[in-house]
């Protein structure tokens, strides 16, 4: 047995981890999640703001990681529009503009009282980096930058746009992020220095870097998956109509795959780490 | 033949045979596409009724942006004429279940483009058995794509988008943004970022690539300097700012919140001896040793902690790519009822 597992060659743990995540999800187990503090000081950020708060929705991800950030950027999008807010969509990522369509599709087709120019406005994608978020935040610059929206209608013809300057009126950002530029540089150059209501939402390996930044300089953050459901559930919670919703569950979904993949992740480990010290006791560690 | 080949073989044959299956009773891989006729001129009038309810809500009808509305509608008016008859077809992605609705067709590009995500998917993931050509080609075309996709974005966004339109902002709005604002004049200082963008192509050139040097040393000078600002801000006296914390916390009756006060100690002890670990000009012996050893400590949780966010990270990844093979392709689940009553 003991040799069994230490020669055992990495393909067999491949497909254990491949069986530990379809089977949950052939048969779809789902377990009851319990939103955090952390997930409801964000959920808070933006369910306080008065009816038809501006809000930023910057969605700094692309296709590769839209598997972990998709869930949490519908539900943002959706709770904003649940409350009636007006959404201003954005990216710095080339490929962020087929995640914003994504989102706003979940408008177009849940929300059909939400108008495009009254209600939300796509700003799409524009090059620069973290210098356009510097640009942005200047006052009265906003438009020299954008002068169209991602469609090329221009900026002045829509009512939530047409004296649009700078981002210095919105109530909050909320920045989905994937890397850089993303929630950091957000942080650096938009949230510090002009004090902006920011909440974010990022992927597994983002989130660390951005905890000490709570929880003045940043409301709070989402991070990863488990924090998405949890947000789901929380909606769920405040607007019981969404257990109906299946679309608006794609983050509790998850949890069944992630969490039987960690019961076997830390079993690998368990039995990694006995393998090694029996391994060394024995003396024939290589 | 090997053990590998072999059950390579096996697998190719088992899938294969079970794709042949599902495809030949039409219960897979099918996309289905909602078509919505678009006539230009009953559009254009739209948008003209709407630019007639904004010229009536104008109080000030001798305002700037009164006249810009009443100067955006003569223009529209003017071309609903050389629109008429026009028309054209979008299609919309549906689900299956919508089928047989009055205009949802079957979607050959849409369903092409499942298959070959599906296999392009699949292909990437064979490189966990052993590295192949499929995984290579796969890869291959993902990278081409991205960058090919990133460069006309950044083209039309960037050096049109931004460039252009404030170098020749006319012949912009003539030719490919018609909504580039009338007042626009051009602005002569970007030409700088044009010539120096085109210096940066003289890398290219076998004998001035030396012209590239200099635009570089420009941005990276710019860019040193822009985040220098950035940085010093939000990350060194914002986080040193967060440290300095009280390390008793008394609540309004004087008595203390426990809580707080040892998430704060732990704050400051843990900065302090992770700064001690990175502080190499003392030997880390006796005190300050153990000190450092506790840094290291506090550090390991803090890698912990980021491996445990990745492995969520990545399991998430996966678990969503199989629930598009499984959902959208191979049709076995529906967790979002997208074909309910098809199979």
């Amino acid at each position: 047995m003991f040799v069994f597992f230490r020669d055992l060659d990495r393909r067999w743990i491949f497909l254990a981890m491949f069986l530990a995540i379809a089977i949950p999800l052939l048969i779809g187990i789902r377990f009851p999640e319990e939103p955090s503090q952390m997930v409801r000081n964000v959920y808070q950020e933006i369910d306080q703001l008065e009816e038809g708060a501006d809000i930023l929705l910057a969605f700094d991800f692309d296709p590769a990681s839209q598997g972990e950030l998709q869930p949490m950027a519908a539900a943002f999008t959706r709770h904003c529009a649940l409350k009636k807010h007006k959404l201003y969509f954005m990216t710095l990522w080339p490929t962020g503009v087929p995640m914003i369509e994504q989102n706003i599709r979940i408008l177009t087709t849940e929300f059909p009282e939400y108008k495009y120019g009254t209600d939300y406005v796509n700003l799409g994608y524009k090059p620069g980096m973290e210098v356009v978020i510097q640009s942005i935040v200047s006052e009265g610059n906003l438009q020299e930058l954008f002068t169209t929206d991602n469609a090329g209608t221009s900026l002045k013809s829509h009512p939530m746009t047409e004296k649009l300057g700078d981002i210095l009126k919105m109530n909050l950002i909320v920045n989905v992020s994937a890397g850089t530029p993303g929630a950091k540089e957000w942080v650096q150059y938009a949230a510090t220095p002009f004090n902006l209501n920011m909440v974010a939402g990022t992927t597994g390996v983002g989130a660390p870097a951005l905890y000490p930044y709570i929880p003045k300089q940043l409301r709070g953050i989402l991070g990863a998956i488990k924090a998405a459901a949890e947000y789901e559930q929380a909606m769920i919670e405040k607007f019981p109509d969404l257990k109906e919703n299946k679309d608006a569950q794609e983050g509790l979904r998850r949890m069944g795959p992630q969490l039987v993949a960690h019961l076997l992740i830390i079993g690998l480990i368990v039995v990694g780490n006995i393998i090694f010290f029996v391994d060394r006791r024995r003396g024939t560690t290589s | 033949m090997n053990r590998s080949t072999i059950i390579s073989m096996l697998l190719i044959l088992l899938g294969g045979g079970f794709l042949i299956f599902r495809t030949s009773t039409g219960r897979m891989g099918q996309s289905y596409a909602r078509v919505i006729q678009i006539n230009a001129e009953d559009s254009l009038q739209k948008q003209l009724e709407d630019l007639d309810d904004k010229i009536a809500q104008q109080t000030d009808k001798q305002s700037k942006a009164s006249q810009d509305i009443k100067a955006s509608r003569d223009r529209l008016e003017q071309r609903i004429n050389s629109v008429k008859g026009q028309s054209w077809e979008t299609r919309t992605l549906v689900a299956p279940r919508h089928r047989g609705e009055e205009n949802v067709d079957f979607n050959w590009p849409m369903t092409i483009g499942l298959w070959v995500s599906a296999f392009g998917m699949i292909a990437i993931l064979s490189f966990l058995f052993q590295d192949n050509i499929l995984y290579k080609i796969s890869e291959a075309i993902l990278i081409g794509v991205s960058a090919a996709y990133a460069m006309v974005l950044g083209f039309w966004d960037g050096i049109v988008g931004i460039l252009f339109v404030k170098l020749t902002p006319g012949i912009v709005r003539e030719t490919v943004i018609p909504a580039t604002p009338l007042e626009a004049e051009p602005n002569w200082i970007y030409l700088v970022p044009l010539i120096l963008s085109g210096m940066l192509l003289m890398r290219l050139s076998p004998t001035g690539n030396w012209i590239a040097r200099w635009p570089l040393a420009f941005f990276i000078g710019l860019t040193a300097g822009f985040r220098l600002v950035g940085f010093l801000e939000a990350d060194f006296v914002h986080q040193i700012q967060a440290t300095i914390v009280p390390l008793v916390v008394l609540e309004a009756d004087d008595t203390i919140n426990f809580g707080a006060t040892l998430k704060n100690i732990l704050t400051v002890l843990t900065v302090f001896c992770v700064l001690i670990y990175f502080f190499f000009s003392i030997e880390h012996e006796g005190v300050v040793g153990g000190i450092a050893k506790l840094g290291i400590g506090f550090l390991m949780i803090t890698f912990g902690a980021g491996f445990g966010y990745t492995v969520m990270g990545r399991i998430a990844l996966i678990a969503e790519r199989m629930s598009v093979l499984f959902d959208d392709w191979l049709w076995l689940i529906d967790p979002t009822a997208k074909r309910l009553g098809l199979f």
